[in-house]
């Protein structure tokens, strides 16, 4: 065995370690702007409810009173972080059953192309059914349930998960394809070692969409039942029927948090599997 | 078809067994009916490396398909040892999100190989291709040198009989191109596999063979073949001998006769 000249001239310049005063910076640069404009909001919502004669007052409440009043209260947050969290676990239940399923429909379809033929429209056509008209059905079939209001989530929160990792599965290199089919490697394995992993940056995606979504199928279904353990929907209006303005606005903030919450973990999550090797990734850094 | 400069020896005088890698009266018609190959009669054998020149679209990449298996001929027969091939294609073709050490590790992985031993194959093929210290870094952070050096690793660690390489250094620049030929080359001395080499560059097919043969325009058939008669290693002075130029000159002008039919 000999050995081959070392090599200088086309080394890509190795990885500069990184200075925290630099990342600091960076990290501020990117905080910064969000937390500018959360400011700017406040203000001209303090404006606005400031503005609002006497008799209409009540339809907006000060910032300041939203908070103390509608949230940091003892009988508020009493009532209404128990009520984030029923939420909090539909969104995540109908999320999971989501991901499971939609998972499965797209690995079969992959499989099976007559089968992506057959399904894939009815997927579509799942989509552009309003989940509201399908709901009294749900009503009838499962009660005014639990699994009533997280069949909910899942039909809302469906769609993008196969859409996305199907077409992940798909957009496999073809030279990588015939590597691994010159190695004579079974359906399997092309599925484990190529397939699958190639698709997780679009099946990521698909969770960080369907996340989102998974939080607005919870308090629409909630909304819809009115029925089981009062969730933030729930709470929504009752309070809104109660003219308990400073709480419907605490639980809009903290459903939007929700909301928000779901989308950044799975950001988060994404960005840790995919920080070595995906373009999305690698350009937000440099 | 005629053999031009066939003056000299091989310094690697090829074992006169049976050929590695042969063609015989391969043909390729695809199903809409074009044809791509016709009639293509070619051997290679170990410590043999042929490369194939012609213009654009002309089957040469098909033709290391056929020889690979990934496509099958309509006609004729290709004999090759598959379970020992070596294919190096146009792209790294890398898994971005493996190291180059489990990159390089992929073939032996999928062929069974038991753990501890294709470490061992992992760890000697990449020392081979001077890719030492870089074993943990995900392909987004090399070179494309450096992504085509760990692909030619990759098919090191199943020791092939039979090398084919598809244009494989054609993204790269000048330079690192000529370094990667010196490196092939000292490869193709250790390693005495057969090699089949698809090129643009008849200076890189001259520089790199023992033979280098001359495809014409689809359907693509083989037209003319020239022995090369520099012997091993050849230091870069050779690219610039008359000699080296001569020989340039001729498969220049038998792939300008191809396109004028």
């Amino acid at each position: 065995m000999i050995q081959l000249e070392k090599l200088t001239a086309d080394q890509s310049p190795a990885q500069s370690v990184k200075t925290l005063p630099k990342d600091r910076k960076r990290g501020f640069n990117r905080v910064l702007p969000p937390v500018g404009l959360f400011v700017v909001i406040i203000i001209i919502w303090e404006i606005i409810s400031a503005s609002l004669s006497g008799s209409r007052k009540f339809l907006l409440p000060t910032p300041q009173s939203v908070v103390i009043h509608g949230l940091l209260a003892r009988d508020a947050y009493s009532e209404i972080l128990p009520s984030f969290v029923r939420t909090s676990v539909l969104a995540l239940g109908g999320f999971g059953v989501a991901i499971v399923l939609g998972m499965l429909v797209a690995a079969v379809m992959y499989r099976f192309r007559w089968l992506e033929k057959a399904v894939f429209p009815y997927l579509v056509a799942l989509q552009a059914v309003p989940v509201l008209a399908v709901a009294p059905l749900m009503a009838v079939v499962f009660g005014y349930s639990f699994v009533a209001k997280g069949i909910i989530v899942v039909l809302i929160a469906f769609f993008p998960i196969p859409a996305n990792f199907l077409l992940g599965l798909r957009s496999v290199d073809s030279g990588l394809d015939d590597l691994f089919r010159l190695h004579r490697a079974s359906w399997w394995t092309r599925f484990w070692k190529l397939a699958f992993p190639n698709a997780l940056p679009q099946l990521l995606t698909g969770f960080r969409i369907s996340a989102g979504l998974a939080v607005v199928g919870a308090i629409v279904g909630e909304e819809f039942f009115q029925a089981g353990v009062p969730g933030l929907g729930i709470r929504l209006l009752q309070y809104l029927q109660d003219v308990e303005y400073n709480r419907l606005y605490g639980a809009l903030i903290l459903s939007s948090f929700l909301g928000i919450g779901f989308y950044l973990i799975f950001t988060w999550i994404a960005n840790r599997v995919l920080r070595n090797w995906h373009e999305s990734v690698i350009q937000q850094e440099s | 078809m005629k053999t031009i400069a066939e003056t000299g020896a091989f310094l690697n005088a090829p074992h006169m067994s049976t050929p590695s890698l042969s063609f015989e009266g391969v043909g390729l018609t695809y199903k809409d009916g074009t044809e791509t190959l016709r009639d293509i009669n070619l051997k290679v054998e170990r410590d043999e490396f042929v490369s194939v020149v012609g213009p654009s679209g002309c089957g040469k990449s098909t033709l290391l398909k056929v020889a690979s298996g990934l496509v099958e001929a309509t006609q004729g027969n290709v004999v090759a040892d598959r379970d020992r091939l070596g294919y190096v294609f146009q792209d790294a073709t890398l898994l971005p999100w493996r190291t180059v050490a489990s990159n390089v590790g992929l073939l032996a992985e999928l062929h069974g190989v038991a753990k501890q031993e294709r470490e061992r194959r992992v760890q000697e093929a990449i020392e081979l291709v001077g890719l030492s210290g870089f074993a943990d870094r995900h392909p987004r952070r090399l070179s494309g040198g450096m992504r085509m050096r760990a692909s030619l690793a990759r098919s090191l660690t199943m020791d092939p009989e039979v090398f084919l390489f598809d244009e494989p250094f054609g993204a790269l620049d000048e330079i690192t191109r000529e370094r990667l030929n010196d490196e092939l080359v000292q490869l193709f001395l250790a390693r005495h596999f057969a090699g089949l080499f698809v090129t643009h560059s008849i200076y890189e097919a001259v520089y790199l063979s023992t033979r280098v043969v001359v495809m014409s325009p689809r359907p693509g058939r083989i037209v003319a073949e020239f022995s090369i008669p520099f012997s091993y290693p050849r230091g870069p002075e050779v690219r610039f001998s008359p000699e080296f130029a001569q020989i340039a000159s001729n498969i220049s002008s038998a792939l300008r006769g191809t396109e004028l039919e």
